[in-house]
């Protein structure tokens, strides 16, 4: 395999690693920042155990996602090289403002959060767990900020042989940055709420401390139901974006061939990219597609055929990625439903069997959280930077397949290993339950300052 | 000043602060098993520096950041030409972090036993490995029109070892330091003992260096041609001997501040002598990558320069205030009696 293929690859596990706990982080601050803060309200001890219980968890996945960021970062110029120098100018500015904005106030605090119980009032502690929350909403607004650029180039000229940042008010408004932002917040919010309401249906289901899980299950619900309507009501406004700057990833999505206007939704469908059509097409919705893609029934879609052969993504797997990611999505928004009610009526004990769903589920928002990358990265190739620069073009000089093959194995052993004692931690923590001796986790009344 | 050589000492300062900061975590990770004697003793160590090694780490994200910012051609080429060396940076990074936070989170003795290894292994990996890019980087490169003609065993040549081996006692000081003020009883004292045997060493593989460095590289030539820069390294070497004296004096506080300042004028010695450049060509100097022929556009410098200017005070500000709120010594009660401890 070429120096490209490996990077590619290299690439692909790196950031879908780091992404495994990125989506958990963004949710699950929240919800532990929303605990404590009702502690701090109320005085009740059941948040505080809410708090200490969840957010236990929640740093054992924060750990990884800190530590498999910086390997991104690198990356760009360590196997990216060309794509660093040429679109560096407006590229690398969203990447250092990420971490003298979001990252800091992130790291800081979270040493705070963790090591502060007993050293700052119960306010400013429960401040420091928002801080960490908003930092990594932040952190996840820049970076795709700086990816919205890549799908959807806006605010630049081309001007001594690279890219140069003409306008930076555009690329921070970028619609297609935005409505990333936007879909990948809310994806993140339904991965922590669906984790919550899994590991309490575990509890659940074994009588233990039902009234804890039952307190922590009854505010995960309402949670995943916003979130789910939010993921679908902003993932349709994104595919609006998409149909519009990137028409071929569009095409891609629902698998269209031919450009036509009032394009109708096959929900059984099955591409053949060798004789460029569909090899089933079944129960059709009419004009749907078009509707997706332009809020009108007679949009006109462009088919696939319209671009040279070099210019489509590979459209089997964006196809089934996106639909996928679609079809989770309506999963999700009912069982967030009937998750609701019942947690609402206290009847969720009554119906073990929803426990054992939900608890089977947990791992399914992270599959739709990586499938949609899958849809938005490869839906853009042969673009690395769309229009602009082909991912062929993008890759390191320098390299020689040796050098990429030894991190490419490298990477692979030492994130197969983290995982495995990521997973081996959060299991034996998250099956261990809450603390029930409140005196040894209640903060002490010695407060400084 | 043009902008682009206020991002040469904005980039310049970022990694001072970088190597101040994470200096004395990568000691401490260095010393671990030196220092702590006890399964206690190895808790209380992590513990001084847990609210704060993320925090510190976040310093090279963001020169790394910069960099690519402000010289995006030179983040290019160094990254892509010092691949490997990277590559193994970044898996001691990784090790480090995730010890930190994953030692004390289980009981087993096996369990903690082997991250009791990868501390100390990952830490020294850091210092050697950043020591050994750096005085590359002082030296020069072996790269020309027709690219980068060096390799992993070509780093390793003499005058980087020397300066790999310069970092590595110089954090190996500061990290102790730290531990004598962050610690109480028997473990600051062995603390103390270990930055005073670790002294003489640092001393003179520091002399080495500057006198090394003349015949190495040619970052005296800025030196001679403005002689005040010489007060730079007078000061790393005075502030290196303040260590000494305060030391005798059982001043740990004061001497742990002496070694803040030898960090950051070491860096700054070599970088005044850098200047215009930022990684110089060892082959020829027209293929030098300087601040003027690899910086980002005068709009993206002034927009990062808002950035920076708007925000690093506030940062600075915070990570002042927290470590305030840590400022009493760690001991193995505290640390015991704290569930969230590492
Ligand atoms: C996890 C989140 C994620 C994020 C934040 C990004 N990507 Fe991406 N990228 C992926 C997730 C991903 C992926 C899902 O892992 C891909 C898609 C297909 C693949 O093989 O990996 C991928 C592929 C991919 C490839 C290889 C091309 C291919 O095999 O399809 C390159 C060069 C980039 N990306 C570059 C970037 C850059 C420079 C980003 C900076 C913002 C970026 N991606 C953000
Ligand atoms: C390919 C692009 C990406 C790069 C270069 C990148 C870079 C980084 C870096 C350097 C860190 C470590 C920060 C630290 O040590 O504190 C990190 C962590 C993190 N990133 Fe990413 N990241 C990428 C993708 C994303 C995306 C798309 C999101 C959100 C939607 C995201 C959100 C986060 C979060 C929540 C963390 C965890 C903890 C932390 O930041 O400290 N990242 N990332
Ligand atoms: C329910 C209907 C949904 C619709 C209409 C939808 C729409 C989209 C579209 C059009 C993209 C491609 C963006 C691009 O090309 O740049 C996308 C990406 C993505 N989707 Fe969805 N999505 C849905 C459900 C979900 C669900 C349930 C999740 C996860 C819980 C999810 C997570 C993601 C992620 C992580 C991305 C990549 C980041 C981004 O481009 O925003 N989506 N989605």
């Amino acid at each position: 395999m070429d120096v490209l293929t490996l990077s590619r690859l290299q690439f692909a596990i790196t950031s879908m690693f780091h992404f495994i706990f990125v989506p958990l982080t963004l949710g699950l601050s929240i919800m532990v920042a929303y605990m404590e803060t009702k502690y701090v309200r109320s005085g009740e001890e059941l948040y505080l155990k809410m708090a200490k219980f969840w957010g236990k968890l929640f740093l054992i996945n924060f750990a990884l996602g800190v530590v498999t960021g910086i390997t991104l970062e690198f990356q760009f110029g360590m196997n990216w090289a060309e794509y660093s120098r040429y679109v560096g100018d407006i590229f690398g500015a969203p990447l250092a403002i990420e971490a003298t904005v979001a990252f800091f106030m992130e790291s800081v605090f979270i040493g705070l959060w963790i090591f502060g119980w007993n050293k700052v009032s119960k306010r400013v502690h429960a401040i420091s767990i928002w801080m960490v929350a908003l930092a990594t909403n932040l952190s996840a607004l820049w970076i795709l900020l700086a990816n919205g650029w890549m799908q959807h180039p806006v605010g630049y000229v081309m001007r001594n042989g690279r890219s140069e940042m003409v306008d930076f008010f555009a690329l921070v408004t970028n619609p297609y940055g935005i409505l990333k932002f936007g879909h990948q917040i809310v994806s993140g919010y339904t991965v922590a709420a669906f984790f919550v309401m899994g590991i309490s249906a575990w509890h659940l289901l074994r009588g233990n401390q039902s009234s804890f899980f039952k307190a922590s299950f009854r505010m995960a619900a309402p949670f995943a139901l916003v979130s789910v309507l939010l993921v679908a009501a902003i993932g349709d406004f994104h595919a609006v974006e998409v149909a519009k700057t990137q028409p071929a990833k569009f095409a891609a999505m629902e698998s269209v061939w031919e450009t036509k206007r009032g394009v109708g939704l096959n929900l059984l469908l099955m591409p053949d990219e060798l004789h460029e059509c569909n090899s089933v097409e079944k129960i059709c919705i009419p004009n749907m597609v078009s509707m997706l893609a332009f809020h009108t029934p007679d949009g006109e879609i462009k088919g696939l055929k319209e671009f040279p052969k070099s210019e489509r993504p590979p459209v089997l797997s964006v196809f089934l990625s996106f639909r996928a990611m679609v079809g989770l999505g309506f999963l999700f928004l009912a069982l967030a439903v009937i998750a609701v009610l019942l947690s609402r009526r206290d009847l969720l004990e009554k119906y073990p069997l929803f426990l054992k769903v939900m608890m089977i589920v947990i791992p399914l928002p992270y599959l739709a959280n990586q499938l949609g990358w899958i849809v938005a990265e490869v839906g853009r190739q042969p673009w690395i930077v769309y229009g602009v620069l082909k991912t062929s073009e993008a890759v390191s000089k320098a390299l020689d397949n040796t050098q990429v093959l030894t991190s490419l194995l490298g990477f692979t052993l030492l994130y197969g290993t983290l995982g495995l004692v990521d997973i081996y931690l959060l299991a034996k923590h998250a099956r261990k339950g809450p603390d029930e001796d409140l005196s040894s986790i209640l903060p002490k009344e010695r407060m400084r300052r | 000043m043009e902008l682009q050589v206020t991002w040469f000492v904005l980039w310049a300062v970022l990694w001072a602060v970088y190597f101040m900061l994470d200096g004395f975590v990568i000691g401490t990770g260095m010393l671990h098993g030196f220092l702590g004697r006890s399964d206690g003793e190895r808790r209380v160590l992590i513990n001084t520096i847990g609210p704060v090694w993320d925090g510190n780490e976040v310093w090279l994200i963001t020169a790394g950041g910069a960099t690519f910012a402000a010289f995006p051609t030179t983040y290019a080429l160094m990254f892509s030409y010092l691949y490997t060396a990277l590559l193994l940076l970044l898996f001691a990074l990784i090790v480090r972090g995730v010890s930190f936070e994953f030692r004390s989170k289980e009981e087993s003795v096996l369990w903690r036993r082997s991250w009791d290894y990868a501390i100390p292994v990952s830490s020294f990996l850091l210092a050697l490995l950043f020591g050994v890019a750096f005085g590359n980087i002082f030296a020069g490169l072996p790269m020309d029109a027709t690219g980068y003609h060096g390799s992993l065993l070509y780093l390793l040549n003499p005058y980087g070892l020397l300066t790999g081996v310069l970092f590595v006692l110089l954090f190996m000081v500061h990290g102790s330091l730290y531990v004598a003020i962050k610690t109480t009883g028997e473990l600051s004292e062995r603390a103390r003992v270990m930055t005073a045997r670790a002294w003489p060493a640092l001393a003179a593989v520091a002399v080495v260096f500057l006198a090394y460095t003349k015949q190495a590289t040619q970052l005296y030539n800025n030196y001679f041609k403005a002689p005040v820069l010489f007060l730079i390294p007078v000061a790393a070497v005075a502030a290196m001997i303040v260590i000494r004296i305060e030391l005798t004096r059982r001043n740990p506080h004061k001497a742990f501040v002496a070694s803040c300042v030898t960090v950051i004028m070491i860096v700054a010695t070599g970088v005044a002598g850098l200047f215009p450049n930022l990684i110089p060509s060892s082959l020829d100097p027209a293929y030098s990558l300087a601040i003027f022929n690899t910086s980002s556009s005068p709009y993206t410098l002034k927009i990062m320069t808002l950035v920076v200017v708007l925000f690093l005070p506030i940062v600075i500000a915070y990570k002042i205030w927290v470590y305030r709120v840590f400022h009493a010594p760690v001991t193995v009660e505290s640390v015991l009696e704290d569930k969230q401890s590492y």
